[in-house]
């Protein structure tokens, strides 16, 4: 609370950035521990959360005030007015802190509290198992094994504890290949298809130099090789563009000599490093940031970006790779997500969109494939949010032990629960379990038209730009009441089947019981006494006509992408206080 | 002319024909003298029938015996066919290109087709402007039918019907249709009820160097305002371009004839006012704008009828050449001078709409591409012809069948539907950002992506909503049947 100077600022403009008529809105700003809220003359709210804030900048004082604009990692950006200097500048001091946090221990899971007793917050974090997924998988199993050889860490300080590799690859080539891998990542197994016996396992770059060689790795790989009978050679699928592998060799590093490896059969994809990708996203971001955009603009900046083409060279790769569960490949096996996400004030160069990339690919491929997912859009945007929103302990810190260090299963809590509460959101309506049962792979196509720029994401606030109308939530309610209407026909019949049968055996019975009416005829139905099904959403709709293409009059989609925010905030005196 | 003069090589067995994302097939390859067919061999299966109208450019490519013909199609469909015989894929090639370029109206498709489940009226006198008329004049007296075009000597372009300002009588009307070029003198396109604005059209005034005036053209547009009311001209055309119409006899109207207008050569925010639009001629982006401007105002326009007739009066008897516009499409390398896509441009549009509306337009994506095969290609008479005075020439409404008789067919009306349709009696403001805009990709690529997946989601939506219908309809029944489950309703109320 050191940081906040300005608790409350009056008459503060929040710009509309994309009316042509310079709209705005008037209201107060709050500043909070935790969030920066604007409560707008209607009472409406936005919510910012200071771990979201990537970027503060106070632009030149204008006759109207101090303009203050805020880039989220979430891709909103507002752009507010604040009328007196010195309170912008209190604003911006305190929000330059408040974004920054040095430590775990300040980060907003270790003091969000959404009233869950441990039972509950210990459940939440059972949800998802790993044994459970590799069990699902059928590992282990005649050729796959569990390793404790990790146990402590000592052998792989990014890897989880539970390594599954081939059971003939025995401890010292286990050690060994270690040692020759960058930071000790040797290869393991990361999904296994029972039905074709074939393994996807990973590991970093081999320690190989120009000519250094590593008896042990080149026996795990062997064994790798024999834990897939079915397939004559092994694949090693080199991520980087060939000629990064190369210059790392310079450095020591590198990639497998064909010549020391039986069977293998080596491949580079192409996707570039960190580095590019960040510039990349930046490019992007500055296209999509910009004011007044003509479509050639917006195309060339997007083309500039390359972010389209990294996009297919990720989904290119995971082609071979096909279906990734986000717990398993991304949080368990140490991507860095406290580096990547910048949840602390660390080193720039270690930021990196590759999750993001990730969300994106999916989104691709559910465009391609509307059936095959059960879940939505809003899920994988949900998803996102929390990545950075430090709201959650599942995202944060870079690896498991770190994470075991933080004791985040004990100070914070589960994201999944969470979402599970709220699964009809993130359900696809559409979703067909037995989706091309022929197809235990989906095959997307990659051609380069059909990467599109997902709107939803980069100007996800920007409400304006977005369909007016939602065809979501009128299929998810078509369903619903399908399934209701098809409950309550069954629950009819059988009533009319059971009154025609009964009219002649009620009617016997009736002189013997007539002290007990029948129960079924009295029982009011289920059906009867729910409500009325919601009305199509259209009523919902308003376009009032007068309405300007840059309001979004549309209510539906305020409340479908609504974030979840903090249970009770109260404010008193002017002064936020969190109350949860 | 002979259709047997143009078709060199009738048929030719043994041909290989490729499609896109399709195996290739081979068989025997026929061609009429509208169609290009290809039965596959030994089974006879039909896998080929091309309206030969709707070839745009052939590509021949002959190598030793045998030779491949590209046909590079409107609906922008790429075919291949290897042809065994260097001579046979020369003559097939001609004969293509002979019969494509056919441009006489009364020799195409149209005027041959004879569909048995329709009859040759149907379909043609659905959309009267009169019933439209008698909408508005329930709305407002200021407007009147005027037939002073009946035999087409006003303005050759437009329909024997229009509706201009009732205060001004059909000689002077014909006097202002002699300043605007083409005669297309101001008629009412659209009238908004809410707020008694009107939307005109016309073409521009033929004021040239000289900065001639026209009495009757001013006293037309005078009467539509009120005392002190403004109204405004929209000019398609660029500042710079309208400026340099007046070299070539055309022009705009000058403040000082018309000083109750307010001209304008871009987007303007919302502003309650009677509006013209024109650019030079009047036909293409004019109509463009005031077709798209109804189907965002006024709701009965977004209906399957409502989108029908909105074609019929903006576009078809509104005088869109079509004939000329569409005679070719993009792959043609020819010198056209004429051919454009605004009939395309606006599809896109409306497809556009479309996205951002998902369920306040009745129709579907298949009824905008249906239009545009059939802009470029047709069995119907509908798009024949560049105006209404053509078409009564040529007797297109007495010979041939209209398109819209076939499609609101039930058995075919159902297949232009948008399942998630709602009536939504409001006005669609469109997003018009660049990032709110989109490729249409069923449209450009219609015929290289694959789209089962897609299809299967649709089908899949389609099902949700059709199962919705008939399982309330069920359930109504049931209760209805039931009635001691009705009794004990109200009991558990």
């Amino acid at each position: 609370m050191e940081h906040i100077r300005t608790t409350k600022v009056e008459q503060v403009k929040l710009l509309d950035r994309f009316s042509t008529s310079n709209k705005s809105l008037t209201g107060t700003l709050y500043l909070t521990a935790t969030h920066l809220l604007f409560i707008d003359s209607s009472q409406r709210e936005t919510w910012i959360l200071h771990h979201h804030i990537a970027a503060v900048e106070k632009l030149p004082l204008t006759t109207s005030g101090c303009p203050l604009v805020i880039q989220c990692k979430n891709f909103r950006i507002v752009h507010f007015v604040v009328p007196r200097e010195r309170d912008c500048h209190d604003i911006y001091n305190s929000l330059l802190q408040l974004s920054r946090t040095a430590k775990y221990e300040e980060l907003y899971a270790f003091s969000y509290n959404p009233k869950q007793n441990e039972s509950e917050q210990v459940k939440g974090w059972q949800l998802i198992d790993l044994a459970e997924e590799y069990k699902r998988m059928g590992v282990p199993n005649d050729y796959w094994q569990l390793s404790d050889a990790n146990r402590d860490y000592k052998i792989c300080e990014t890897y989880p504890r539970e390594l599954y590799v081939p059971r003939t690859a025995s401890k010292p080539i286990i050690v060994g290949s270690s040692k020759f891998r960058s930071k000790g990542r040797f290869p393991v197994l990361s999904y296994y298809h029972k039905n074709k016996e074939a393994a996807i396992c990973r590991c970093s770059q081999p320690l190989s130099g120009f000519s250094a060689r590593c008896l042990e790795d080149e026996h795990m790989l062997q064994a790798i090789s024999k834990a897939n009978p079915s397939n004559r050679y092994m694949y090693v699928m080199d991520t980087r563009p060939k000629l990064n592998a190369m210059a790392n060799r310079a450095a020591g590093k590198g990639y497998e000599n064909e010549d020391n490896y039986s069977n293998i059969r080596f491949q580079f994809v192409g996707i570039e490093n960190i580095h590019v990708m960040r510039s990349s996203l930046q490019k992007l971001l500055e296209v999509s940031g910009t004011r007044g955009l003509s479509v050639n603009d917006f195309l060339s900046g997007l083309e500039n970006s390359g972010w389209l083409r990294h996009i297919k060279a990720v989904l290119d790769a995971a082609v071979f790779l096909a279906k990734v569960l986000i717990e398993k490949d991304w949080i368990s096996f140490g991507h860095k997500f406290s580096d990547r996400c910048c949840q602390l004030d660390g080193d720039p160069k270690e930021i990196s969109p590759v999750f993001t990339q990730f969300l994106e690919s999916v989104w691709n491929l559910t465009e391609q494939f509307p059936q095959a997912f059960e879940y939505n859009e809003a899920f994988l945007l949900q998803i996102h949010e929390h990545v950075h929103s430090c709201q959650f302990g599942n995202f944060l810190g870079n690896c498991q032990k770190e994470r075991e260090e933080l004791k985040l299963k004990e100070k914070t809590y589960s994201l999944w629960p969470f979402l599970l509460a709220e699964q009809k959101k993130y359900q696809n309506p559409l979703y067909n379990p037995d989706f091309s049962p022929e197809l235990t792979l989906l095959e997307p196509n990659t051609v380069s038209f059909n990467f599109k720029f997902w709107r939803n994401m980069y100007h996800q606030f920007d409400r304006s730009m977005h369909p007016r109308q939602s065809t979501f939530n009128l299929i998810m309610s078509t369903s619903e009441q399908n399934k209701q209407l098809e409950e309550d026909i069954k629950e009819l019949e059988a009533k009319i089947k059971q009154r025609n049968g009964r009219s002649d055996v009620v009617f016997e019975k009736e002189q013997e019981q007539t002290a007990h009416p029948s129960p079924v005829a009295l029982k009011s139905p289920l059906c009867f006494q729910k409500e009325q099904p919601l009305m199509p959403v259209n009523d919902a709709v308003r376009t009032i006509e007068g309405s300007n293409t840059a309001d979004n009059r549309y209510s539906e989609l305020v409340s479908e992408f609504s974030k979840a925010e903090p249970a009770v905030v109260s404010l008193e005196y002017g002064v936020a206080r969190m109350t949860c | 002319m002979e259709f047997s003069e143009l078709i060199k090589t009738a048929t030719v067995e043994n041909a290989l024909l490729w499609r896109p994302g399709l195996p290739a097939v081979r068989g025997t390859l026929c061609i009429t003298s509208h169609h290009l067919l290809l039965s596959s061999r030994p089974r006879g299966d039909l896998e080929l029938w091309l309206l030969i109208r709707n070839v745009d450019a052939v590509e021949k490519r002959v190598c030793g015996s045998s030779g491949t013909i590209t046909l590079r199609c409107k609906d922008l469909r790429v075919l291949q066919l290897e042809i065994p015989g260097m001579e046979q894929c020369l003559n097939i090639a001609s004969s293509i290109e002979a019969l494509s370029s056919v441009d006489s109206v009364m020799m195409m498709y149209p005027f041959f087709y004879r569909p048995p489940s329709l009859r040759l009226e149907q379909g043609w006198h659905r959309f009267p402007l009169e019933r439209f008329f008698q909408r508005l004049s329930s709305q407002t007296s200021q407007w009147r039918l005027s037939t002073v075009n009946r035999d087409f000597s006003a303005c050759p372009s437009y329909p024997p019907a229009v509706i201009v300002p009732a205060a001004v009588g059909d000689d002077t009307v014909a006097k202002a249709a002699r300043f605007r070029q083409g005669g297309r003198f101001p008629v009412l396109s659209y009238f908004h009820p809410k707020n008694g604005t009107a939307l005109l059209r016309s073409s521009q005034p033929l004021t040239g160097r000289n900065r001639r005036r026209c009495r009757e053209d001013e006293q037309l547009l005078g009467t539509i305002l009120d005392q002190g009311e403004q109204g405004f001209i929209i000019d398609t055309r660029s500042a710079q371009a309208a400026k340099q119409a007046r070299m070539s006899g055309g022009g705009t109207e000058p403040k000082s004839s018309y000083p109750q207008w307010r001209r304008l050569h871009r987007a303007l925010e919302r502003e309650e006012r009677t509006v013209l639009v024109h650019g030079a001629e009047g036909t293409d982006a004019t109509l463009l704008v005031t077709a798209l401007a109804q189907l965002i105002l006024d709701p009965s326009c977004r209906s399957l009828e409502g989108f029908q007739g909105l074609l019929e009066r903006e576009w078809i008897e509104a005088g869109h050449p079509f004939q000329l516009r569409c005679a070719r499409s993009a792959s043609w390398h020819g010198r056209g001078k004429q051919e454009a896509p605004l009939f395309v441009l606006f599809l896109d549009c409306v497809w556009q709409l479309s996205r951002q509306f998902p369920l306040s337009l009745e129709f579907g994506e298949r009824l905008l591409l249906t239009l545009f095969d059939n802009a470029y290609a047709s069995a119907y008479g509908t798009f024949l012809c560049n105006n209404e005075r053509e078409r009564s020439l040529c007797k297109v409404k007495e010979s041939t069948h209209s398109l819209w008789a076939w499609l609101n067919q039930p058995e075919e009306k159902h297949k232009y539907l948008n399942p998630l349709y709602s009536h939504n009696p409001l006005v669609i403001w469109p997003s018009v950002e660049p990032q709110s805009i989109q490729l249409w990709q069923g449209l450009f690529l219609r015929w290289i992506r694959p789209s089962q997946h897609l299809d299967e989601a649709r089908e899949e939506i389609q099902r949700l909503v059709q199962g919705k219908n008939s399982s309330s309809s069920k359930e109504s029944r049931g209760r209805r049947q039931s009635p001691a489950a009705a009794a004990g309703t109200e009991g558990g109320r």
